[in-house]
């Protein structure tokens, strides 16, 4: 029977030849992440559930990254990466990342792709909603509770529902004034924050096989804002190379059937796509930049794992070299290694560190930061009526601070135009 | 699992997600100390802009300034309730909120996974759109036996889809007492 690269993985999971969309399968976890927002609650919840004698499935299966709540005062923040400390030591744990040391990562879906725990073929399971973005690499993951989570911890398996699968076809040669989270904003627009609840966003097409591996999970990253179980798009040389060089481990490729049956195929002709922003409060509130362009901003922000990449603050380099923001902005690097990145990579000779820095751009330690609000003292939160764009994935009310705010999603070249002139702006007025 | 759930309606909008549900700032309390947990009652849907609060009027506020209870057992919500983070720290504040079910047409999946798996609410779903149909303050009555919903300050009764798959785990508490019931945890 034909099947989807999803139903593929979830069958071998299982331990079963063929799956169907619908039936419900326990699933053999391959990795479990978690951080420090909801780490602490899934560790209480293990221990309370096993008892005495709970025991760890698979030490080696088990990543921890503290990432959302790192450089505060706040004493409860603080305290919720104390007890992953106490647990990673008290149970010896390989995988634990922790704040202040030169171990410290951020954010938790780049570190785990920069670390080589995205294996194609393999099942990851996160206490975090973003925890599709490893569907880049050919995967399943996708995001659970805590409760799930202590269950996978305790026994290395769950129950999943098999979802049914919607293809997103992009082909043609991507302009320069998009970017990938251009292509995803569009398909939000057309299908809606709920247009894939409970299904497998898979995306295909020239133009996604020409995208970086950075580009690619800001695709899968936000399939979960349409609603999806998980995003993926097929492992190709380019992700295989990069899993080489940072993993021995082995791993399986897995493709859809040509006659594999989806729910719906979406084809998008990339070249006659324009830049766009998600308005307030919603990231399928999709609107041309052309259409907003003249809002009035407060702040800028590009950061977060769907935004915070070395690819991200290229893009913005290359607006933003030899100009000067007219608004705050804020340049918040998921992980150490992008910051690292920042110092290394130059544009026109440049390094994109020094281009953000003389444009006048704040640059802050890499963690989630303002992405979700967070306490009072986090790096670039909104406050009361703050207009902001942002290169992150969610503009909630409330998202990234104060609920009076209004946050405008966009690509980094969008970001950064807007940065250089304080009001909305197309990039294409600097691509020329 | 009680059979029969009673209280009053507290309505809400479309898209209702995890930040309106529980701000991300108070997710830093315990969740296993009594005392301190009882915040998350205090902050349950703290996040919904007060105009979208308390349909079909607004205003009116989930939780009383000062306290941790809520007099509405039942939240009446619209499409694809839940949306957003993975926190399970939602389902968890309505239920230390003092509230029972929530009613939507359709769930975001990990927080409907959440709510069943951890044994928190009981998310039902309605066969069509009641956000517009019931008030806030009206009385209800669920019954679980034959998956309807009486609004008893109407009179008008309408129907809930089947649990299906998920109504074991409902049944047992969640999913460590459904694994320990079907003899896979010992
Ligand atoms: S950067 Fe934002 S979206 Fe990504 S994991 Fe952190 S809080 Fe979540």
């Amino acid at each position: 029977m034909a099947m989807t690269i999803t139903e593929k993985i979830l069958a071998r999971s299982a331990g079963k030849k063929v799956v169907r969309p619908g039936e419900n399968l326990w699933l053999n976890v391959d990795t479990l992440m978690t951080h420090d927002v909801c780490g602490p609650p899934t560790i209480q919840i293990w221990k309370k559930e096993f008892g005495e004698k709970a025991k760890i499935w698979d030490k080696n299966k088990v990543v921890i990254f503290p990432d959302h709540y790192i450089f505060t005062a706040d004493v409860h923040a603080n305290r919720n990466v104390s007890i992953l400390r106490e647990f990673a030591k008290e149970y010896d744990l390989p995988n634990y990342f922790d704040v202040g040391t030169d171990r410290y990562k951020g954010v938790c879906h780049v570190a785990l792709a920069e670390e080589g725990f995205n294996l194609p073929g393999t099942v990851l399971f996160g206490t975090d909603s973003h925890t599709c973005t490893s569907g880049a690499f050919g995967m399943f993951s996708t995001g659970v509770g805590n409760t799930d989570a202590a269950f996978i911890l305790g026994t290395g398996k769950i129950w999943e529902k098999v979802p049914e699968s919607m293809k997103f076809v992009f082909n043609g040669q991507m302009p320069e004034y998009l970017t990938a989270k251009d292509l995803i904003l569009h398909i939000l627009g057309d299908i809606t924050t709920d247009g894939a609840t409970y299904r497998a966003m898979e995306f295909d097409g020239s133009t996604i096989f020409s995208l970086s591996v950075d580009e690619r999970m800001t695709l899968t990253n936000m399939a979960i804002e349409a609603g999806g179980m998980n995003g993926i798009i097929a492992a190709d040389k380019v992700i295989i190379d990069y899993v080489k060089c940072r993993t021995k481990e082995n791993f399986q490729l897995y493709y859809s059937d040509p006659d594999a049956k989806y729910h719906s195929i979406r084809e998008y002709d990339t070249e006659k796509l324009v830049p766009v922003v998600a308005k307030p409060h919603s990231p399928d509130n999709r609107d041309a930049v052309r259409n907003v362009q003249g809002t009035k901003l407060t702040k800028c922000y590009i950061g977060s794992c769907t935004g915070g990449k070395l690819t991200d603050f290229e893009a913005a380099a290359k607006i933003l070299i030899g100009q000067q923001v007219k608004v705050p902005t804020f340049i918040v690097p998921a992980t150490t290694l992008v910051a690292k990145e920042l110092e290394e990579v130059t544009y026109q000779g440049i390094s994109i560190k020094e281009i953000l820095e003389k444009a006048g751009c704040e640059i802050a330690q890499p963690s989630c930061a303002a992405c979700l609000g967070g306490p009072a003292d986090t790096v670039g939160r909104s406050v009361d009526y703050d207009v902001v764009i942002s290169t992150t994935n969610r503009n909630f009310p409330g998202r990234m601070g104060s609920k009076k705010a209004g946050v405008y999603l966009a690509s980094p070249l969008t970001v950064a135009a807007s940065a250089v002139k304080g009001v909305i702006t197309d990039p294409r007025e600097f691509l020329r | 699992m009680e059979k029969i759930i009673k209280g009053k309606a507290f309505v809400l909008g479309d898209n209702i997600d995890t930040d309106q549900i529980i701000p991300a700032e108070h997710l830093v309390y315990s969740l296993s100390d009594p005392e301190e947990s009882r915040k998350y009652g205090q902050y349950a849907l703290s996040g919904t802009p007060l105009p979208e609060a308390g349909l079909p009027d607004g205003g009116v506020p989930f939780i009383k300034e000062g306290q941790n209870q809520t007099e509405y057992k039942i939240i009446i919500g619209g499409s694809n309730f839940g949306c957003g983070s993975s926190r399970e720290h939602a389902p968890f504040a309505l239920q230390k909120a003092g509230a029972e079910a929530v009613v939507a047409e359709s769930y975001a999946r990990i927080f409907y996974r959440n709510s069943v798996d951890g044994g928190f609410i009981i998310p039902l779903e309605s066969m069509q759109k009641l956000n517009d149909k019931i008030s806030t303050g009206d009385e209800l009555e669920i019954n679980l036996s034959t998956n309807n919903l009486t609004n008893k300050t109407t009179g008008k009764t309408y129907g809930l889809n089947a649990l299906g798959d998920v109504l074991p785990i409902i049944n047992a508490g969640g999913l460590f007492e459904y694994a320990r019931t079907s003899g896979m945890l010992k």
